[in-house]
């Protein structure tokens, strides 16, 4: 990228930094109309950005709940690794936790309702209601992210990343392996969503018309969103910038960098887990190899690609991985070459992200001239 | 939990062990060497590795060799086949680490950035295979046709277990000497130490990490090879779950040590097919990360602790 474009792109940012706030407000709130407007998009001149616009592509309202699925995921994941610096290749078992929660206590069909429906003596219709399948998703994620995090959270960064990968890997393999609770390979089916399990007479969150389902995870991804950014700028979020950048130097500064490290893993797997349960209660059914490492690879991918550390950055990163395959379905065979590629590009071209936080960028940039007299001492 | 069977053939489970991590160990050494010097995870590694096993078909049907080609041949069929994975995997080695790696290099690039440049290659080099050599399990002639060499007990070593332990302990021999005996390993060492102060010596730390591409991918190539002659088919995906247990391997008996990654790949592979003997094929996944953490817990540097930069190794 010529240094133009680069300044051109840094311009913006100042001048969108340098707007009066109701200005900045006002934009904010149609952007957001513009988002809860996306899957209706008819503007004439716009229709190419459909995905159902080329032949045999899927459904409009489905990717855009696909790719706000992966921006809820980019944003817990960004906690760990963009905040707390810590590199999680395993972020998928989180993912498949929370989709297994609501999976085994919400459908009908899953083994374990039909056990408690034989112990409690309940109608073969029982089933754990939607609604309470939240928080019980959100706690069995956060305490499995501890469970992860009490012994991994001590190792060395690369250390942490292959036994994040290992436990992500782990969690599929014994929801496969353990028919008698999980359901095995073959995967649960009728999961509910805010209206029950599936059924014809749904007429809002319905199998057919996905609209709703997106408007739902947008709101929910709107809301982590500002609560992250409250996170952000708390004393927790300057605790996990001051471990990221020293681990040392912040602990004696009475930081405990251990604490804070398991915060952040609770947090993101949380987040993680919530993703998980929207996108089994929108599919209705899931299968354990739904959940293979490649998808952590991608999750990672859509953080770094975005820019860690900065919510739009990554939001945007998530977005163009999770609708780009979907719109160029021409090239469906081509597409994961060409996205590797584009992995490869981005990150030699721009290593800090394409919405990179100033504050990364800025550690990228330490970094650079820390080494820039040996770079110059070996050319000589 | 089928003890009966585990103890009551001990020495065959253990030998079938042995040789599935005989090739763990192999391609766990390129990333030991790679870590050991640049202290980040080659990624792409696994990627070396799946381009070796390709070389190695496309030598043999170069070469039309079928399945039981009489002794001579067999030696031509699976000396060809090691110079082909070999120089194959070594050159896509260097080559990932001149697209991949210099840029970041020079610019100081944290981990992170090193690790999604390695994770595209990877995708561009397994996609690439997967579209030119179609998504299906590519086969090849049996050049060495399974027969039992000899028993002890009633354990029964078959001649490739004993081709693959063999080869892979003398590669792992001349690797060790190789880092700890010549000049161009003092060199590596030294740049493990201390990069700064080895260029101050006139060390090229350029060809130093080139050079431990190459050795890295051309053990791959070996290890190729003898995946090649232990499971006779090959994949464009066959990378990334070998990739994943030689890096396990590698962690396990403490990265950058060279003696650990074959004490770390040797082991994993026994205790997999201990796993799955004593429950199900399903499980040995499991059991080899389970075993990873746990070593990390009580051990965090890996069996025998991370070394290639001392005097020693």
């Amino acid at each position: 990228m010529s240094t133009d474009v680069r300044g051109f792109f840094a311009g913006v940012g100042e001048r969108w930094r340098g707007l009066p706030k109701w200005q900045r407000m006002s934009g904010f709130a149609a952007f957001i109309a513009v988002l809860y407007y996306l899957p209706l998009l008819g503007i004439p001149g716009l229709m190419w950005l459909r995905t159902d616009s080329i032949e045999g592509g899927n459904n409009w309202a489905g990717v855009l709940f696909t790719c706000a699925i992966y921006v809820l995921i980019a944003i817990g994941l960004n906690v760990v690794i963009g905040l707390a610096g810590l590199l999680d290749l395993g972020y998928v078992g989180f993912f498949a936790l929370g989709a297994y929660s609501v999976a085994l206590f919400g459908s009908t069909q899953s083994p374990v309702v039909k056990a408690l429906q034989e112990k409690f003596d309940l109608s073969q219709e029982w089933a754990v209601a939607w609604a309470i399948c939240i928080p019980i998703a959100l706690a069995i994620t956060m305490i499995s992210g501890v469970i992860l995090g009490w012994p991994t959270l001590r190792l060395r960064g690369d250390y942490l990343a292959i036994v994040t990968l290992g436990f992500g890997e782990i969690i599929r393999i014994v929801i496969r392996n353990g028919k008698e609770w999980s359901g095995g390979p073959s995967g649960v089916a009728a999961i509910p969503g805010p209206q029950g399990p599936p059924a014809p007479d749904n007429k809002i969150f319905g199998l057919l018309d996905i609209k709703p389902w997106y408007w739902l995870a947008l709101s929910i991804v709107l809301v982590v969103v500002f609560l992250v950014r409250r996170l952000e700028n708390s004393r927790v979020g300057r605790a996990w910038l001051a471990v990221r950048e020293d681990e040392d130097a912040a602990a004696v500064m009475g930081v405990y960098p251990f604490k804070f490290k398991l915060w952040a893993f609770a947090i993101g797997a949380a987040l993680g887990g919530l993703s998980g349960f929207l996108y089994a209660s929108r599919g209705g059914f899931i299968e354990p190899n739904q959940f293979n490492a490649q998808l952590s690879i991608l999750f990672v991918a859509m953080v770094v690609v975005g820019g860690s550390g900065n919510m739009a950055g990554v939001a945007l990163g998530a977005f163009l991985l999770a609708y780009l395959p979907e719109r160029f379905r021409d090239f469906a065979e081509w597409r994961f070459l060409v996205f590797g590629l584009a992995l490869v590009i981005v990150m030699l071209l721009r290593p800090q992200g394409l919405i990179p936080s100033r504050r990364r960028a800025r550690e990228l940039k330490d970094r650079q001239e820390e080494v820039a007299p040996h770079v110059a001492a070996n050319r000589t | 939990m089928n003890f009966d069977e585990l103890f009551g053939h001990l020495g065959q489970h253990t030998v079938d062990g042995l040789s599935k991590g005989a090739i763990y160990a192999l391609v766990a050494l390129g990333y030991t060497l790679v870590y050991g010097v640049l202290k980040l995870i080659n990624f792409a590694h696994s990627e070396v590795f799946m381009v070796g096993t390709f070389a190695v078909v496309g030598t043999w049907s170069l070469l039309g060799a079928t399945n039981d080609p009489g002794l001579g041949m067999m030696i031509v069929f699976l000396l060809a086949g090691l110079v082909g994975g070999a120089l194959a995997s070594g050159a896509t080695a260097v080559a990932v680490e001149r697209i991949a790696y210099k840029r970041l290099r020079e610019m100081n690039a944290p981990p992170l950035i090193f690790l999604i440049t390695a994770i595209g290659l990877s995708l561009v080099l397994s996609e690439s295979f997967g579209l030119w050599q179609g998504r299906l399990i590519v086969g090849m002639p049996a050049v060495l046709p399974q027969s039992t060499a000899f028993t002890i007990g009633d354990t029964k070593v078959s001649n490739t277990q004993l081709v693959i332990v063999i080869s892979a302990l003398v590669m792992m021999a001349a690797l060790d000497q190789f880092i700890n005996r010549t000049r161009y390993g003092r060199g590596v060492r030294a740049v493990a130490q201390n990069p700064d102060t080895a260029a101050l010596m006139g060390v090229n730390k350029d060809r130093v990490i080139m050079l431990i591409f190459l050795l890295g991918g051309l053990l791959a190539g070996a290890a190729a090879l003898l995946y090649c002659l232990r499971y006779g088919n090959t994949r464009f995906n066959v990378g990334f779950l070998l990739g994943l247990k030689a890096f396990t391997a590698a962690v396990l008996g403490g990265i950058g040590n060279l003696r650990g990654a074959l004490l770390g790949g040797l082991l994993l592979g026994v205790v997999e097919v201990y796993a799955a003997t004593l429950t199900t094929s399903n499980w040995e996944d499991v059991a080899a990360f389970v075993v990873l953490v746990v070593v990390l817990l009580f051990r965090p540097t890996g069996l025998l602790g991370e070394s290639l930069g001392r005097a020693r190794a």
